[in-house]
């Protein structure tokens, strides 16, 4: 049966669409999608004797992701040192997830609950940084940070040290650094779901006789997790992947994730290894992000 | 004492945490700007005003070099990011869902969800064979890696737009016999006009801002202001590139202010 003249239209107007997205697509291809694809075959080759890779299979990258082999005995052991890494970026990513979570709600709080006009400002004073270089920014709190930064002098000035914090080169530091530079990504989620928030259920819950704390763990809360979800993620998934934090303010024995693998593709270095170690960050990140889906989706379900 | 009226919305100590968020966030940035016009080279000890710091990054070719490169890759990436994002906002709004949409939107959006640390070394690896097989290294890789990431960005507010955009108005130009391509040019671009433009401006700033993708992509003497200021923070810090972040912060904001009146919803 020929196609009427409806599903012809319709099937005309789909190929349009796709010759329309085709341009983007391409590049998207050339320059994203594509070179990923060649890290996940690089990670199953053999590593070249000064760097790069010889082009012959091999699982090596994978095994060196979490054991070595002993050069004297040819026994196997459990890559401490890669281990080392992964906790700390992980952990780091953890606390600076929690530590955003605690100063973002109330400041997404505050910003949800002004007057309209006022709100539109803060809202606006809280974009601009999230817009903002990233390099400039850690630039910046670690001018503030440093031996001889704004805050040690003031301490020292006030008499409360009497010799300058070392916090440069720290984990302290990289912890510092990621929340100030990811900060943003918690409170613009926060605020979004805060702002679609029914103030009248509170008035509702205190004339019900609930305190502050019941009002803010039993109706609050509840409502608004899917925020805090969606914002956790937003945060968990840049520091977990983070490079220049770490490398500005921890130095260059502090690694994090992203430094590691920079460290593979140097010279002379294993690049399988700092490919597969690119594959795992990937699906971590990608597990992250399906928990992000729903969570968004939840939210657009209650509203 | 009258008792201050309860406010429902009112969470105890919310507001103070609050304003010293806005505080820390800002002072940072403050002090960083403040301090590129130091006459002394303290990060912490104010010695008086001088635009020393701008002279001597002014004066120094590696800076201009840089400066010259970023605008150009910055240049090429968010045309040509703004282009094809058009294109693919306009192909995947106002209709019908159909088939491979999602996939679309997946690839379209693919950036955003990538650690760029990944994307970079990837690049690295396609780019350094490319280079040996063609023999080519000018700044089109550059190009290439910038105008991929800055799509999602450019097709973002022009999809928004689309989607509340009145489909009525090219009805009645399609009854008044104008051709699609008409329609399109007399009715649609000019409506998507503010949209187009702040796509392209959201893509310029972050191209210009990219470090990471940068840094791995870039051959010898491509540096761009962000890798040079990368580069010079293995030396002793130095307040010329407070002078340059200072410049680029201020190049960012401009073009923030314009983005937000040009999307700004007219009640």
């Amino acid at each position: 049966m020929a196609p009427t003249l409806e599903e012809r239209t319709t099937r005309d107007q789909i190929r349009r669409n796709w010759w329309l997205s085709l341009p983007a697509l391409a590049i998207l291809t050339v320059a994203a999608i594509g070179p990923l694809l060649v890290v996940l075959v690089y990670s199953f080759l053999t590593p070249g004797e000064y760097g790069n890779v010889e082009w012959k299979f091999s699982t090596e990258g994978w095994t060196s992701v979490f054991v070595t082999k002993d050069i004297f005995d040819e026994t196997w052991k459990l890559a401490d040192a890669h281990m080392t890494i992964f906790w700390r970026s992980v952990k780091l990513s953890l606390i600076t997830t929690g530590l955003t979570l605690l100063v973002g709600f109330p400041t997404a709080w505050f910003i949800a609950t002004r007057e309209p006009r006022a709100k539109a400002l803060w809202l606006f004073l809280i974009t601009i940084p999230f817009w903002t270089n990233l390099l400039i920014r850690t630039f910046a709190i670690n001018q503030i940070i440093r031996t001889e930064g704004l805050l040690n002098t003031g301490l020292l000035k006030l008499g409360i040290i009497s010799t300058p914090l070392q916090i440069t080169y720290t984990d302290t530091a990289v912890l510092i650094g990621m929340v100030y530079v990811y900060l943003p990504l918690m409170v613009l989620p926060l605020f979004a779901s805060i702002d679609r928030f029914d103030m009248r259920l509170l008035e509702a819950g205190y004339d019900l006789y609930a305190s502050r704390a019941q009002v803010l763990r039993r109706v609050i809360l509840p409502l608004v997790k899917p925020g805090i979800v969606a914002g956790s993620i937003l945060v968990f998934i840049p520091c977990l992947g983070a490079y220049v934090t770490p490398r500005i303010l921890g130095g260059g024995k502090l690694m994090m994730i992203g430094n590691f693998i920079e460290l593979q593709f140097g010279q002379g270095r294993n690049w399988p290894l700092g490919a597969a170690i690119s594959i795992l960050l990937l699906i971590i990140v990608s597990i992250a992000l399906v928990f992000y889906v729903r969570a968004i989706n939840g939210e657009n379900r209650d509203a | 004492m009258r008792e201050r009226a309860f406010s429902v919305t009112n969470l105890p100590g919310f507001a103070t945490i609050a304003v010293a968020v806005f505080v820390l966030l800002y002072l940072p940035i403050v002090t960083l700007v403040v301090y590129s016009f130091n006459a002394g080279s303290s990060p912490s000890v104010w010695q008086g005003f001088s635009l020393h710091w701008y002279a001597l990054a002014w004066a120094n070719d590696q800076v201009k070099d840089a400066g010259i490169v970023s605008l150009i890759v910055a240049g090429f990436a968010a045309t040509i990011s703004t282009v094809v994002a058009t294109m693919a906002a306009l192909g995947t709004t106002r209709q019908k869902a159909f088939r491979g949409q999602t996939l679309i939107y997946v690839m379209i959006n693919q950036p955003l969800m990538v650690p760029e640390i990944v994307t970079a070394v990837a690049l690295l690896i396609v780019f350094a064979v490319v280079r040996q097989w063609t023999g080519y290294s000018g700044l089109g890789y550059l190009i290439l890696a910038h105008s991929a990431f800055c799509i999602p960005f450019a097709y973002l507010p022009i999809r928004a737009r689309l989607e509340s955009m009145d489909l009525t108005l090219e009805t009645a130009a399609a009854d008044l016999y104008a051709s699609r391509w008409q329609a399109f040019r007399r009715v649609t671009l000019p409506l998507l006009a503010p949209a187009i433009a702040a796509g392209a401006m959201l893509a310029f700033v972050i191209s210009l801002d990219d470090v990471v993708i940068t840094e791995f992509v870039k051959a010898p003497g491509q540096d761009t202001l962000p890798t040079y200021m990368l580069g010079q923070l293995r030396r002793a810090m130095n307040p010329d590139v407070n002078a340059i972040s200072t410049i680029l912060l201020g190049v960012t904001l401009v073009l923030l202010s314009l983005f937000y009146l040009m999307t700004r919803k007219r009640d």
